[in-house]
């Protein structure tokens, strides 16, 4: 086994703590070990891009118990490439916190980091989808103390909304992960995969309900419609580099809807009929509607970067919910890019509200430096309406593309281009509102109720993240070849689904001596172990062992089966 | 027994639901706890309701019953994951009513509370 699968897991887990009792005294200290640490990561995760990039599955199975009795992690391109551009976005906030001095405002900001990444690496790769739930929660828990990091009135009461909507969100994850279990007896995704394949489709009420359930926590997550009302008030009211690392966290409940839809409730599964597809096209284009809507309305700066994050989220789901081959690549390719567009757009508002009074959209004084802001804020803004040269355009013109199907191209196109359209209004206005009005703007003679803001200029490090975001964007735009074979490798995968299938289930799924006693005459595993452990060496012995119709029909059955083949595979 | 746990889940759902809207702190915590309490039996329940039966495969038991162990292993993370949220969930909304002076967990528009507070 392959030990690298786990250490963007354990790497940020054994940081965090580190940095949490060591060094809580020292940011210098802190910054350094969160660097080092997040480097590291990067460093795993193209050394896992480049491992899995000819169309290997590679599996871990935590203390080699075999699959699905044992947790797996397991790394396809999808997994590869959500793990490095986690780490990439990691990279760009973190050293915007460094430089602007986020991370000092309040206490424990790198440790939080930290774990943050950890639950959020941990999200892409596992195989378990309670071991997905477990990992939703650790990423939930640090990004809660990222959420009102450095306090306030506003933030703390945003980030009270915050942890309670997504405590419901567990709890319905918890509903829908039991139904789940009632139905189909595992909790393995490869297996669950098979197991809800058998269910024919008039028993399949149960399973229906889980799944919709189900897709309905990970819609909380993704910020789709009726459940997106959240992220605005979160996203505008926590501090912009978190605001920027939470991009990645609408893109968790992304994968996390195409992940199970593509293995488990697919459209090849009959007990489904496509229904989680059909409810996730609606609410992406109203979710669309709602971005587009809420760009052109808002009179804040950080609510409308927010509002735009739900658009694109409308957009990407939009093109997952066809769910074709084309239809995923295009949305994997703006997945990649809208999560570089709206921390670049977070990041540069950070650096002019700084030096603003606040983020109102009205004419205030113009800023230090106010041409290069206004640039960078153009090219953010142009990346995340969809238009040319960056990567957005071509985004949404392979979306567009993709969905032509008659019963969508109406709804698509027209939300999707009537979206971009109203996007694009309101970044220009709320564009030349602080940066064209404000130069006509004279500056008020600054008193002790109003003091001046903030006249520094920014320093080349608290320029780079962004400046490195666009040029992530150009450079997605300039390599869109290479990057879409291999997204088209990815979605290959994701839509053979037997391959995962056999990959976690079949290839040198030995593990322990679990499955070993299958070739036996008595065919039960249990009460082989017991013997070759010596426990049942004292007469009673093989005589006593469980018959299999004595267990619980479902359990036994599938020991039985998965060992059975198993065999099968490696003769 | 199903009658008794099937309702049990249900009541607690809905005392929890109605709690959370409520929209004001102390309830909506109350609320999130009754919430965690009704999943907790509903997971438990969810492999199937055995009485008396242990959870380990005993084969010296004169008929080799057990009780799923596995959904007993997943409520135990759930009591723990949802303890700890609830302790955090406590010192966030402490947090927000001291800051605030008001335990109401709504909040104004983002943007109308933004121009009130700057225009003060």
């Amino acid at each position: 086994m392959n030990h690298w699968i786990i250490a963007p897991v354990v790497l940020p887990a054994l940081m965090a703590p580190l940095i949490a009792f060591v060094m809580r005294y020292d940011i210098v200290l802190a910054r350094a070990a969160s660097f080092v640490s997040t480097l590291g990561l990067l460093a795993v995760s193209i050394a896992l891009l480049v491992m899995v990039g000819d169309g290997d599955i590679l599996v871990y199975r935590l203390g080699d118990w075999p699959a699905p009795f044992g947790i797996v992690l397991v790394v396809d391109r999808l997994s590869a490439l959500m793990v490095l551009l986690t780490s990439i976005l990691a990279l760009l906030t973190l050293t915007h916190a460094a430089a602007t001095g986020w991370d000092a405002r309040g206490r424990h900001f790198h440790a939080l980091f930290q774990f943050q990444l950890m639950g959020i690496c941990g999200a892409f790769l596992t195989g378990d989808i309670f071991n997905l739930f477990v990992f939703f929660e650790v990423l939930l828990i640090a990004s809660y103390g990222l959420m009102i990091h450095s306090g306030g009135v506003q933030r703390i009461r945003a980030g009270l909304q915050y942890v309670v909507i997504n405590l419901a969100g567990s709890t319905l994850f918890l509903f829908a992960l039991g139904t789940l279990y009632a139905s189909t007896g595992t909790l393995n995704i490869a297996d669950l995969a098979v197991r809800v394949q058998e269910i024919p489709a008039e028993d399949a009420a149960l399973v229906r309900v889980a799944a919709i359930l189900l897709m309905t926590v990970f819609a909380v997550k993704a910020a789709v419609f009726p459940v997106q009302f959240w992220l605005p008030g979160t996203y505008a009211n926590a501090p912009a580099p978190v605001a920027a690392l939470f991009a990645i966290m609408t893109k968790v409940g992304a994968y996390a809807i195409l992940r199970v839809h593509a293995l488990v409730f697919g459209p090849h599964v009959e007990a489904m009929q496509d229904m989680p597809g059909d409810l996730l096209f609606i609410g992406g284009i109203v979710t669309v509607a709602i971005g587009a809507f809420g760009v052109l309305g808002a009179r804040r700066l950080m609510p409308l970067i927010a509002f735009s994050v739900v658009g694109s989220m409308g957009t990407l789901i939009t093109a997952l919910a066809a769910f074709r081959p084309e239809a995923v690549t295009a949305a994997l390719y703006y997945l990649v890019h809208s999560t570089f567009a709206a921390a670049a757009l977070f990041l540069v508002a950070d650096l002019v509200v700084a030096r603003r009074t606040d983020d109102r959209l009205t004419a205030q004084p113009p800023t230090v430096q106010n041409g290069l802001f206004a640039a960078l804020f153009f090219g953010g803004a142009i990346a995340m309406a969809g238009m040319p040269p960056l990567s957005g355009f071509l985004g949404k013109l392979v979306i567009l593309d993709a969905l032509r199907e008659p019963g969508e191209i109406w709804a698509a196109w027209v939300a999707i281009l009537a979206g971009s359209l109203l996007t694009i209004i309101g970044f220009a206005r709320a564009g030349s509102m602080i940066f064209w009005r404000s130069t006509a703007t004279e500056a008020p003679v600054p008193t002790e109720a109003a003091p001046a803001p903030d006249a520094t200029p920014a320093t080349p490090m608290q320029l780079a993240p962004s400046m490195a975001a666009m040029a992530l964007l150009a450079a997605l735009a300039v390599f869109a070849g290479p990057v879409t074979r291999y997204l088209q490798g990815a979605t290959d995968e994701l839509f053979d689904y037997t391959a995962y299938v056999t990959a976690v289930l079949y290839v040198d799924n030995e593990g322990k001596d679990l499955s070993k006693g299958h070739g036996d005459d008595h065919g039960d595993s249990y009460g082989e172990d017991h013997g070759e452990e010596g426990y049942g060496d004292d007469g009673h012995g093989e005589a006593d062992s469980p018959e299999a119709d004595e267990l619980p029909a479902h359990r036994a059955n599938d020991a039985e089966a998965h060992g059975a083949e198993a065999e099968h595979v490696e003769d | 027994m199903e009658l008794l746990v099937a309702s049990a889940v249900g009541v607690l759902t809905a005392g929890g639901v109605y709690l959370i809207l409520r929209l004001r702190a102390f309830p909506v915590i109350l609320g999130l706890s009754l919430l965690s309490y009704a999943v907790n039996v509903f997971l438990f329940s969810s492999g199937g309701l055995a009485v008396n039966l242990p959870p380990i495969l005993n084969k010296y038991a004169p008929d080799q019953a057990y009780t799923d162990p596995l959904p007993q292993a997943l409520v135990l993370t759930a009591i723990v994951i949802s303890f700890g949220m609830t302790a955090l969930l406590v010192m966030v909304a402490l947090g927000a009513y001291l800051e605030s002076d008001t335990d109401k967990v709504d909040m104004d528009a983002p943007d109308a509370s933004g121009d009130e507070e700057t225009s003060k």
